[in-house]
């Protein structure tokens, strides 16, 4: 204690090591709060006996949520986008793993020109253009008012961006496992399950998530390929809690809302948890 | 980055045959050749004929040729949708998304515990929670009278009404950001960090840190990032369920254009022409996008 | 980098080749399965298009028969008093009644309940499949686009001329009847129908010193009640009429038509749209007047929420006066289950007839003015039983389930006999149906009407928002509109 000889030197390193903190915890302050303050509204709004276009302190009521769980099809209708939603991630992220594993490591000509081409007439069948298209297709297939037919178009339209994304994960991967598995009689199949999707699960992971929210948060898609009101997905539904006028029915909606948004945060929390929600981290030069 | 995968001599039928190959991409090619190939080909025919939802012209659609894109390159409106989505797409995905998820990783890159995990999930919700969710909450953060921003900053600012455009750049700033700094905490975690303490002890400063080590070896991840990004963004349709497209037509970025032409006046074939523009515009941005990458040259040694 | 250009070149190449080959794919518009009648439009006024069918209504198929009704309604949700009514009243009642005359008849209900574009891009899209609900809600203005499409037919087209025999035709007055009606025949049964009034704040015209049974007579009362309550309240916006492009139709409908009614000027009149006439500038000089000496709010205008917002405020005593229609008695500012509820509505709230510029200066040389929409069924062109389902939709008209209807929810309906018990205990609605339906203006049902109607609310903003004076904004709307129906089509000024 009584050394006090190199404090001086020390307190000045310990001076500027404190300010870069205070800067560092300050910077981080005011950047969370950009991201977490529009957020307030899905936290008082659906808790308000009167909620509001805008934030306010709540007068505190659950009756809203009665009113949701009330609701004929509130219910089945997070359901429904459940199922919906999984199907499609499931099938988007079989489809793309294969692909991408099977393109990262076969040269096919021009094969990055046509991956790109299809990334960008993924973005047309989004547009509100392809509408008579797509419902034109899915007829003549049979597939108006099934969950089968929303589920194709959906993973149609995402699966080229999943495979964009998980192909630079895949020709990350060094091959001399791959290799020697093959050599000791593994098949392609059993290489791909056993030494390639271990390793790219994280991305994999992030694939999920976004595939997940795209399909989730669908509107135009499952109004106008679907009909039976106990088929609805929440997206849907939500636009049923309106009045005749066009006006949205805010209690109603408010509650909603935040039941609409929790298993997306769950998803994300639980694939995290689960698998790394990261990117894998290989380079290529 | 999509055009560098390892080349490295071999022929790939090691550990894939061109079978196996082709039986592992088949599932892809057929879900997308037909629910993606298929429609989005037809939507683009459909630019070229006068197809609309009701009336005379659903019933009896016809070839047009190009009249649907000399109208648009001749509507002033057509103009303004082009240069605010422009706007928006330099603004929020480029200075925005990109930029500040690149900042974001870069200073969450050695912070370790619960608080960081409880930033990145805050970041992540903005990204993951629905478009229809987001548009509430939006319009309840920027009211000009209770809205939360006005609570905090003095005043009582109609952000939606004096700043439209700002305002949904900010939101898709805000919507967006978390992709990218996922994309490069990734990347700024693969460079070994005995790179960047050899140029620290050799006196080089943050700039030249960046210049000569950081971006030079995350260039593939920034591609892809601003591909994405700028593909998402230019085809994004939530600013309409904040703004309208409004005041007058102050936020009608392309996505919303064609909403009114294709959906609310039913111009089917016209709204198919735009997507056609569009898709042409996209493929300009991206080649902008790899020149100026294929431009930054030098790989780290 | 090398291969990026070329895939560049690729893109495009592929893009062309692509959208060139794709061009000998089946042409979308011509595999339309429905009705190929190209003249239907046409066909003679009686209607005696003889159906395939073998003749009366008494005559129904013995098989199993299937059918759907559709409207843009939830249980549940958006118009769920619609969606109730059919689920519990319409449905079962329809079903046995059928039994009991030997026919196996199913009716499953198809909700929508979303915006009104959305419902009707949807059933277009059904209807050109050749698919869709037998028995379709519709709104009254989409009957001309929807038959141009050949998505619509005529009734007695699709059943049979024994459509004239339904004697509940008598009970529905002929204006109302005509909102169904496109070269002189019939397509359809109209439901409900409404009216627009003045709502305004009568403990606001107290405080401001103003009379609380208020009835202007002129633009001017309008103008100059704004002017006391802003000088009196400050804090309180005086006036709303709806003046956004977000607003949609309610600013079409709820504020600049009946403004131009009162200026003795239909927006289509004698064959052609209305143009830069001078009742045109006259109308809009009302917004210029209102909004440019800050009676009413600009800014309110322009939020994508704006008319939500206009009600919030209105019931919270924050606007005075709003112009709209008796939806918002009904469902915003109800005491029990409103929107924005507001407490001893009867009391606080009152309403005026929207007054023509001056007296007698309106259409029809009316003191007042009103405009109307209205809902109604129509059947699909392509349905595979037309006489049962011709058997649901009037059974969906009659005084019977018309007046179940009202039970649960109190509107005015299309059936006079129903809205004279219906609405005994609604004075306002009572006030609709008495003094604002006799001297109301259906809006036309043009394929073009959608695009006018859009036209005319940025027309409306910019004046709302200083962009332009009346006059410039009367000049670009003629050029402007004669872009979208062509310059014969439109007076001039």
């Amino acid at each position: 204690m009584t050394t006090t000889a190199t404090s001086d030197d020390r307190s000045g390193i310990d001076t500027s090591r404190t300010m870069r903190r205070i800067g560092f915890a300050l910077i981080v302050t005011v950047i969370g709060a950009f991201f977490a303050l529009p957020l307030l509204w899905l936290l008082t709004a659906p808790f308000d006996a009167t909620p509001g276009l805008s934030v306010s302190w709540p007068d505190w009521t659950l009756a809203n949520f009665v009113e949701v769980f009330d609701n004929p099809q509130a219910g089945s209708a997070l359901l429904n986008a459940m199922g919906m939603s999984v199907a499609t991630v499931v099938l988007v992220c079989a489809a793309a793993a294969m692909a991408s594993y099977a393109l990262s490591r076969v040269q096919i000509p021009g094969r990055d020109i046509l991956l790109y081409v299809m990334l960008l007439l993924s973005s047309v069948v989004t547009g509100t253009a392809a509408m008579v298209p797509i419902y034109q297709l899915l007829f003549s297939m049979g597939l108006i008012n099934t969950y089968t037919g929303v589920v194709l178009i959906l993973t149609g339209g995402l699966l080229p961006t999943g495979i964009f994304i998980l192909k630079d994960f895949m020709d990350t991967l060094p091959r001399s496992y791959e290799e020697s598995a093959r050599v000791s009689g593994a098949s392609p199949f059993q290489v791909l399950k056993d030494i390639v999707i271990p390793v790219v699960r994280p991305g994999l992971a992030v694939i999920a998530v976004w595939v997940f929210v795209q399909a989730w948060g669908n509107f135009l898609m499952p109004f106008i390929l679907l009909r039976d009101p106990d088929k609805l997905p929440a997206a849907v539904v939500m636009y049923q809690f309106y009045t005749s006028g066009g006006q949205a029915d805010l209690p109603l909606i408010a509650a909603f809302s935040l039941l609409y948004s929790i298993p997306v945060v769950l998803m994300y929390l639980f694939v995290n948890k689960r698998y790394g929600f990261r990117f894998y981290g290989g380079l290529k030069g | 980055m999509a055009d560098d995968s390892p080349d490295d001599g071999r022929t790939g039928a090691e550990v894939l045959g061109i079978g196996g190959a082709s039986a592992f991409v088949a599932p892809a090619v057929g879900l997308i050749g037909v629910f993606l190939l298929l429609p989005a080909l037809w939507t683009l025919y459909l630019g070229i004929t006068n197809l609309e939802l009701t009336g005379v012209a659903a019933a009896q659609p016809e070839i047009v040729g190009v009249d649907n894109f000399t109208r648009a390159l001749s509507d002033p409106d057509f103009h303004h949708s082009l240069w605010v989505t422009l706007v928006f797409v330099a603004g929020s995905a480029l200075l925005g998304q990109t930029v500040l998820g690149l900042w974001l990783a870069w200073l969450v890159r050695r912070w370790r515990g619960w608080t960081r995990s409880l930033f990145e999930v805050l970041v992540i919700i903005a990204w993951i929670i629905p478009a229809s969710v987001v548009a509430f909450l939006w319009t309840a953060f920027l009211d000009a009278t209770g809205g939360t921003l006005n609570a905090i900053l003095p005043g009582s600012v109609p952000w939606l009404i004096d700043w439209p455009l700002a305002s949904i750049i900010v939101f898709n700033t805000w919507r967006g950001a978390a992709f990218s700094m996922l994309l490069f905490s990734a990347a700024l975690n693969a460079i070994p960090p005995s790179y960047l303490e050899t140029a620290q002890l050799a006196g080089a400063n943050l700039v030249q840190q960046w210049r000569d080590i950081v971006l030079p070896t995350i260039k593939g991840h920034i591609l892809t990032a601003l591909l994405l990004i700028s593909l998402w963004t230019f085809n994004l349709f939530t600013p309409f369920l904040i703004t309208g497209g409004g005041p007058g037509n102050a936020t009608e970025i392309l996505p919303i254009y064609v909403y009114r032409r294709a959906l609310r006046f039913g111009e089917l074939g016209y709204g198919a022409a735009i997507s056609a523009i569009m898709l042409a515009i996209n493929l300009l941005i991206a080649l902008v996008y790899l020149r100026l990458a294929g431009g930054r040259g030098q790989e780290p040694a | 980098m090398k291969n990026w250009t070329k895939l560049a070149a690729t893109v495009a190449v592929s893009a062309l080749v692509l959208a060139g080959c794709s061009g000998e794919e089946a042409d979308p518009g011509t595999t339309d399965p429905g009705t190929t009648e190209p003249d239907a439009t046409t066909g003679s006024p009686d209607g005696t298009a003889a159906p395939d069918d073998d003749g009366t209504s008494a005559d129904l198929p013995e098989g199993p028969v299937t059918l759907s009704i559709s409207e843009n309604a939830a249980v549940g949700g958006k118009n769920a008093a619609t969606a109730e009514w059919i689920t519990e009243d319409v449905i079962p009642s329809f079903e046995s009644m059928m039994e009991e005359q030997g026919v196996d008849v199913t009716v499953e209900f198809v909700p929508a309940a979303s915006g009104d574009e959305d419902y009707k891009t949807r059933l277009a899209l059904d209807l050109r499949s050749g698919a869709g609900p037998d028995v379709i809600g519709f709104d009254q203005f989409w009957v001309a686009e929807f038959d141009a499409a050949d998505y619509a037919a005529p009734l007695a087209e699709i059943v049979g001329p024994e459509i004239e025999d339904w004697e509940g035709w008598d009970a529905i007055p002929e204006a109302v009847q005509g909102s169904f009606v496109l070269n002189d025949q019939k397509y359809g049964i109209p439901f409900g129908t409404d009216g627009r009034v003045i709502y305004y704040r009568k403990d606001l015209f107290e405080q401001a010193g103003l009379p609380t049974d208020w009835q202007p007579t002129s633009w001017q009362d309008i103008i100059d009640a704004g002017r006391t309550l802003q000088e009196e309240l400050p804090d309180v916006t005086p006036l709303q009429f709806n003046a956004g492009v977000s607003y949609g139709e309610a600013t079409t409908l709820q504020g600049f038509v009946p403004i131009l009614l009162g200026a003795g000027v239909e927006p289509y009149q004698d064959d052609a749209w209305t143009g830069a006439t001078e009742a045109m500038t006259q109308a809009l000089g009302f917004y210029d007047t209102i909004f440019g000496e800050g009676l009413a709010d600009t800014d309110l205008q322009l939020l994508a929420n704006g008319r939500e917002q206009s009600f919030e405020q209105f019931a919270n005593g924050q606007i005075a006066v709003l112009a709209e229609g008796d939806y918002f008695w009904r469902s915003v500012i109800a005491p029990d289950g409103g929107q924005f509820p507001v407490e001893n509505v009867e009391d606080v709230v009152g309403y005026a007839k929207i007054p023509a510029m001056e007296p007698g200066a309106g259409i029809r040389g009316q003191d007042f003015v009103s405009a109307s929409g209205g809902t109604g069924r129509i059947l699909n062109p392509n349905t595979e039983a037309p006489q049962v389902a011709w058997e649901l939709m009037k059974w969906m008209g009659s005084e019977e389930m018309v007046s179940a209807f009202a039970e649960r929810e109190p509107r005015i309906t299309a059936r006079t006999d129903v809205n004279e018990t219906a609405l005994q205990d609604q004075p306002m609605l009572q006030f609709i149906s008495d003094e604002v339906l006799p001297i109301t203006w259906y809006r036309p049902g043009f394929e073009t009407y959608p695009q006018v109607s859009t036209l005319i609310q940025e027309t409306v903003e910019s004046v709302a928002r200083d962009r332009a004076t009346a006059e410039k904004a009367a000049s670009s709307y003629e050029s402007e509109l004669q872009g979208i129906v062509g310059a014969d089509n439109v007076s001039g000024g």
